[in-house]
């Protein structure tokens, strides 16, 4: 059990956990570290065993003799220099503070350290898996999901679906018009049947679904295969079919003029 | 009587069962018969008093071990269970703590120990109708788990925090053996979770359910089989679900259970909407008896507003899965007039508690997470000012746990100035020996104010750059102070000199990478048979300097933890604790006894 159980945690660790930022450690740097080298390990949360492991660190087991008196040094160090250890009685360290070189001890304190900050796991990793959602990607891929925005002309926000829980287009349809009946209902009441306004809708040439690809043109939804269109579809958009001139074929129909 | 020696006595007590230690002149002093003092003392129901109660003379030392139905180990290694069973007969209730506190932050090896399996062979036999286990931080296995939910026919209530080594087949077997079972509270445990089926091992024929939190677990449960389990406990007073639960089907439960106190939503947000927001706020505002709403994982603008019916007489919201905004936050609170605890992320910034000072003048606790914890650039979170502004606005203030990345000397005076009746005081200024940023001097006077200012306080995490000033602040003026967290600070030997010379309340220290050494280990010799235990490591202590205090202090133990990188003198993990029990005899390999 204890054995599946480290694996678990590893794994739940290994997924979630961002990368933490941070500068390389200088070598030389090092060798004044002395057990404090051995200490601020840049371990991530999870890894085999959170507390040997060194990214970026070299690990010099002849440091850690004399780690006493190594140690003050490492306060030294670890305070961006800004306080000596020994001077105990100096303790308005503002003449002595920016004399030491500020860049490499910054560079340190930045390493992240086991078990700080003082986080539970549990938390760590409910809120890990958040920040993943919240990429930069505005279809951020987690695990087999593909979030697209959809937005609707008139509408006062958006909305994002995950197009992979949907199998066709009209599964898709359907869960769009759902979404969005709110906004519509308003305006055209319960005509035609009411399972199905925004189809309705459609079919009453009043909106148009279309699509934006990853070229970057805007597409009417449905003319390639519903496969093909959940890999290239980036977002979508419910037009007004007076915007729509040249994309619906019934609009282009009804506006021969088109452009 | 000096409270050293009285806690040292009570040691004592546990240890000897012979009651003429007690009191030497063993002529009958007590004049009330066993029928008064027997019910009278019932009524007590604090461990503390009641240790104080067994003091008193053999007579009121039995009435109490005969009354007393609840017992609190704060150690598990402090105390056998036969110790335990042998003095208290008729015990209904065992509260358990294993691991030292930083084990939550990896700094205990697993296989430490705290193996709850023992507890229970010795507890199935002396209390066999024992009705409640809480554990915290012990390790328990599947096989521990069955073995209570087979052994104890009468068993009502489990509660696991912080727990490790079990999986979701464990809880198969409470919920399937425990006929009785009204409270099942599992709690950030190190849980392998294979599956939500364990919930579906509740028998048809279980009623008395009053207490349901599974909300750390991540599995999919059946949810048909968890509506009829809420439907068919009329009790159910307390029920947090996990964040596969979705918002329409905490709609169903919440209309099958609107006598709930205290909710854990699950996911708050739904991309396809089945049902309009308006019945999701109508459920909310049938629940009439709310005090505490959790969960609440991925809400947003439109969904949170949903629970506004039912704030108004919320005494605790648990927003710290929820990474709100500060409009978000404050449009949230307006409603909560009466929140006495209140848990947010640091995403809502200084605005949002701008907004915890405006709208929660009932405000007693205040606990602030970091959304990014490890993030080191580029972070927004909270700052000194919005401490300020919430102190301003909540003078009933007592317990705070702060993270941040700045922090000023002036900003914690004028919090504790208008706060000061502080008992828990826990900043935690995440990057390392970080000075005040304004000043750039050591954060030694913020501290030096709480301590002066709060003559209540009980405990208090300190970190940010930090002399010996700190602890000889702390040493001087916190003579309440019972629990304190050290991390990368202090100077020298003096810093743990202070504090061991001074704080007579002090139960539980830890500390971590900081410049102590043996002479400043040695300094405390009287003072740790009075204390639950001692964490120190990454400090300078050495093997010598242990040894030498385990030597002087049998009734120590002194464990050492081997780091396979550290020199073989140096003493890299130390956890120090009084004990009646002896060495502990689990104890893995890389755990010395001195």
């Amino acid at each position: 059990m204890s054995t599946s159980l480290k694996q678990h945690n590893h794994h739940h660790y290994n997924t979630h956990s961002p990368q933490p930022k941070m500068d390389p450690i200088p070598k030389t740097h090092n060798q004044d570290l002395n057990l404090k080298a051995t200490e601020l390990r840049l371990g991530l949360p999870g890894s085999e065993s959170p507390e040997r492991t060194t990214i970026g660190c070299v690990k010099n087991p002849n440091l850690v003799s004399g780690a006493k008196r190594g140690f003050s040094d490492t306060i030294n160090f670890v305070k961006n220099g800004a306080f000596l250890g020994e001077n105990k009685n100096n303790i308005s360290g503002k003449d002595t503070a920016v004399s030491s070189s500020p860049k490499v001890p910054v560079a340190a304190s930045k390493a992240q350290v086991v078990g700080w900050p003082p986080i539970r796991s549990f938390r760590k990793n409910s809120m890990a898996a958040k920040n993943t959602k919240n990429e930069d990607d505005p279809n951020a891929e987690i695990g087999s999901c593909v979030y697209v925005k959809v937005s609707m002309d008139g509408a006062p926000y958006l909305r994002k679906v995950d197009l992979k829980i949907y199998s066709s287009y009209q599964d898709l349809s359907l869960a769009l018009e759902k979404m969005f009946s709110s906004f519509t209902l308003g305006q055209y009441g319960t005509h035609g049947s009411s399972e199905n306004p925004l189809m309705n809708l459609l079919n009453g040439s009043e909106y148009v679904l279309t699509y934006e690809d990853k070229d970057g043109d805007l597409m009417l939804v449905g003319d390639v295969p519903w496969d093909m269109f959940t890999g290239t579809c980036k977002r979508m958009r419910i037009m007004k079919s007076s915007d729509a001139i040249g994309l619906a074929p019934r609009v282009a129909d009804k506006c021969k003029s088109g452009n | 009587m000096d409270l050293n020696q009285k806690r040292t006595r009570t040691v004592d007590r546990v240890d000897s069962v012979d009651p003429d230690l007690v009191s030497p002149e063993s002529t009958p002093m007590c004049p009330f018969p066993d029928e008064v003092l027997e019910p009278v003392l019932s009524l007590i129901n604090s461990h503390k008093d009641r240790s104080s109660v067994s003091l008193v003379c053999k007579d009121w030392y039995n009435a109490e071990r005969w009354s007393r139905r609840h017992v609190f180990i704060g150690n598990c290694y402090s105390v056998s269970p036969e110790i335990v069973v042998g003095r208290f007969p008729k015990i209904r209730s065992v509260t358990l703590k294993g691991k030292p506190r930083f084990s939550d932050f990896n700094l205990v090896p697993e296989d430490w120990g705290a193996d709850v399996y023992p507890w229970l062979s010795v507890l199935a036999k002396a209390y066999p109708f024992l009705e409640e286990l809480r554990l915290k931080r012990m390790a328990v296995s599947d096989e521990s788990l069955e073995f209570l939910a087979m052994n104890f026919p009468e068993f009502k209530a489990l509660s696991l925090l912080s727990c490790d080594g079990f999986s979701t087949d464990g809880l198969k077997a409470i919920a399937t053996h425990c006929r009785n079972l009204a409270e099942l509270d599992i709690q950030e445990n190190g849980i392998d979770d294979l599956g939500g089926d364990w919930l579906s091992c509740f028998p048809e024929t279980l009623t008395t359910l009053q207490v349901l939190n599974f909300a750390s677990l991540n599995s999919e449960v059946s949810f048909s089989d968890l509506e009829k389990l809420v439907t068919r406990c009329k009790s159910l007073r307390v029920l947090k679900v996990n964040r596969t639960i979705n918002l329409d089907q905490l709609q169903k439960l919440l209309l099958r259970a609107p006598q709930l106190t205290e909710l854990g939503t699950g996911t708050f947000t739904q991309d396809l909407v089945t049902r309009p927001v308006a019945d999701l706020e109508a459920t909310f505002g049938s629940c009439k008896n709310l005090l505490t709403i959790s969960g609440l994982w991925d809400t947003n603008s439109l969904y949170l507003p949903v629970i506004y019916p039912a704030c108004a007489s919320l005494t605790f919201l648990n927003l710290s899965c929820a990474a709100l905004r500060s409009f978000e936050l404050a449009m949230l609170l307006i409603h909560c007039k009466s929140l006495r605890r209140l848990w947010v992320l640091d995403t809502v910034g200084d605005m949002g508690l701008e907004a915890v000072g405006s709208w929660c003048p009932l405000l007693e606790e205040l606990r602030v997470f970091p959304a990014d914890p490890f993030e080191q650039e580029n972070v927004a979170g909270v700052t000194e000012s919005g401490f300020v502004a919430v102190s301003r606005g909540c003078p009933k203030l007592h317990y705070v746990l702060y993270f941040c990345h700045q922090m000023t000397n002036a900003a914690v005076a004028t919090v504790v100035q208008n706060c000061p009746g502080f008992t828990h005081f826990r900043l935690c200024i995440m990057n390392l020996g970080q000075p005040d940023y304004v000043t750039n001097e050591p954060m030694d006077e913020a501290f030096g104010a709480v301590v002066r200012t709060c003559p209540n306080l009980q405990r208090l995490a300190v970190s940010g750059l930090l002399t010996d000033l700190t602890f000889e602040y702390i040493g001087k003026y916190a003579k309440n102070l019972e629990i304190l967290s050290v991390a990368f600070a202090g100077s020298s030997d003096l810093g743990l000199k202070y504090v061991l010379g001074g704080c007579p309340r002090l139960r539980k220290l830890e500390i971590r990478d900081c410049p102590f050494g043996n002479a400043a280990l040695l300094s405390g010799l009287t003072k740790y048979e009075s204390m639950r235990s001692l964490w120190m490591s990454a400090c300078n202590l050495t093997m010598n300097g242990c040894r030498v205090l385990a030597k002087e202090m049998p009734r120590l133990n002194v464990e050492v933890m081997k780091d396979e990188d550290s020199e073989d003198s140096q003493a890299h993990k130390v956890y120090i604790y009084r004990t009646v029990a002896g060495p502990r005899r689990d104890a893995p390999p890389f755990v010395l006894t001195l």
